[in-house]
């Protein structure tokens, strides 16, 4: 389901969040030239369809003391990973879990899930907890966790938008966007 | 940052969704919390401050505001550093890490469309001579819903 215009213009105008001012839906009214109702009806209109998935306070795990983040990810046989996921979601550590391909030789794994603890020690003993759980005990299986974060931000909408229009212009496709913010 | 006061986790625990959608959404909040507006407001403002809160907003569903991949790449140890900010630059580029395996930098590319999304990922590959191997999501069994943030 395509956005409309409106709705790109919105989500790019809330990329950095909403203002912390006492009006805030009137404040993007005011940049997008709208009313505020106009956002808000705007908003309730992603949200109802799915487009946005949540709206609210967006934390960072790691300056909340989650140091521990690890990726875990098997190679569960097709006809098993719907199953498998299911048993999974329903893990109250596991933040997220989805299916992706497989490219072997180097990655042979096609189930991901997202653990994040404050604890390496405690992630592991999840980790293998899930495995088992899932029925996951015969699969190949890797725990990735991270080292160092480089960059963690949400979709950048407007640097986006800005890139839609460079794209159109011939022979600019490999220029570099100009950061939004 | 486990020490945050009261009001502070309360604000965490209770408003990862379904934030208000009233002209003065902080003064809603404000009311179930038995606090007052201006003081909702400073909080989001210390926790902002401290890097807690990355913002007050939405989290769109993959896919149904532009595309996206999960990338990885196995760079030398001692160009990773170099690599990764190259990568980092990348407008489209969010959520980038390294991580313990043989592909050690992950990230995520989101744009637009997905020819831009492959653009990027054959620039990154010709830039730094490293193959990018491109993990696009093929199924969501559970997204980002919020996190239930354990205090003690």
């Amino acid at each position: 389901m395509a956005l409309t215009s409106f709705e790109r213009d919105l989500l790019a105008a809330i990329e950095e969040g909403l203002p912390l001012v006492a009006r805030p839906y009137e404040a993007i009214g005011d940049v997008l030239g709208c009313s505020e109702s106009a956002v808000i009806e705007g908003l309730r209109g992603l949200l109802d369809r799915g487009v946005v998935r949540r709206l609210g306070l967006v934390v960072r795990h790691h300056e909340l003391g989650y140091r521990a983040n690890a990726m875990t990810v098997w190679d569960v046989p097709d006809r098993a990973v719907r199953d498998a996921a299911a048993v999974l979601t329903g893990l109250p550590f596991v933040t997220l879990c989805y299916r992706r391909p497989r490219r072997p030789p180097h990655w042979p794994y096609n189930l991901f899930c997202m653990i994040h603890g404050k604890d390496r020690a405690v992630v592991e003993a999840q980790a293998d907890q899930a495995t088992r759980t899932a029925g996951l005990s015969g699969c190949a299986r890797a725990v990735l966790f991270s080292r160092r974060r480089f960059k963690q931000r949400g979709a950048r909408h407007a640097a986006l938008r800005l890139l839609e229009g460079a794209s159109r212009i011939e022979g600019m496709e490999w220029t570099r966007p100009i950061a939004a913010s | 940052m486990t020490t945050l006061p009261d009001t502070a986790r309360s604000l965490i625990d209770g408003f990862q969704r379904d934030f208000p959608l009233s002209p003065r959404p902080y003064a809603v909040i404000a009311a179930r919390l038995g606090i007052d507006e201006e003081t909702v407001l400073s909080i989001l403002r210390q926790l902002e401050a401290s890097g807690v809160l990355s913002r007050v907003g939405a989290v769109v569903e993959p896919h149904r505001a532009g595309s996206s991949t999960l990338a990885a790449m196995s760079v030398p140890p001692y160009a990773l550093s170099q690599i990764a900010d190259f990568v980092s630059g990348f407008a489209e580029v969010n959520h980038n890490y390294e991580r313990e395996h043989r592909l050690n930098l992950w990230f995520v590319v989101h744009a637009p469309n997905g020819a831009r999304v492959r653009q990027v990922l054959r620039e990154i590959e010709y830039r730094t001579g490293v193959p990018v191997v491109d993990l696009p999501l093929e199924e969501a069994f559970r997204l980002d819903l919020g996190f239930p943030v354990q205090w003690h």
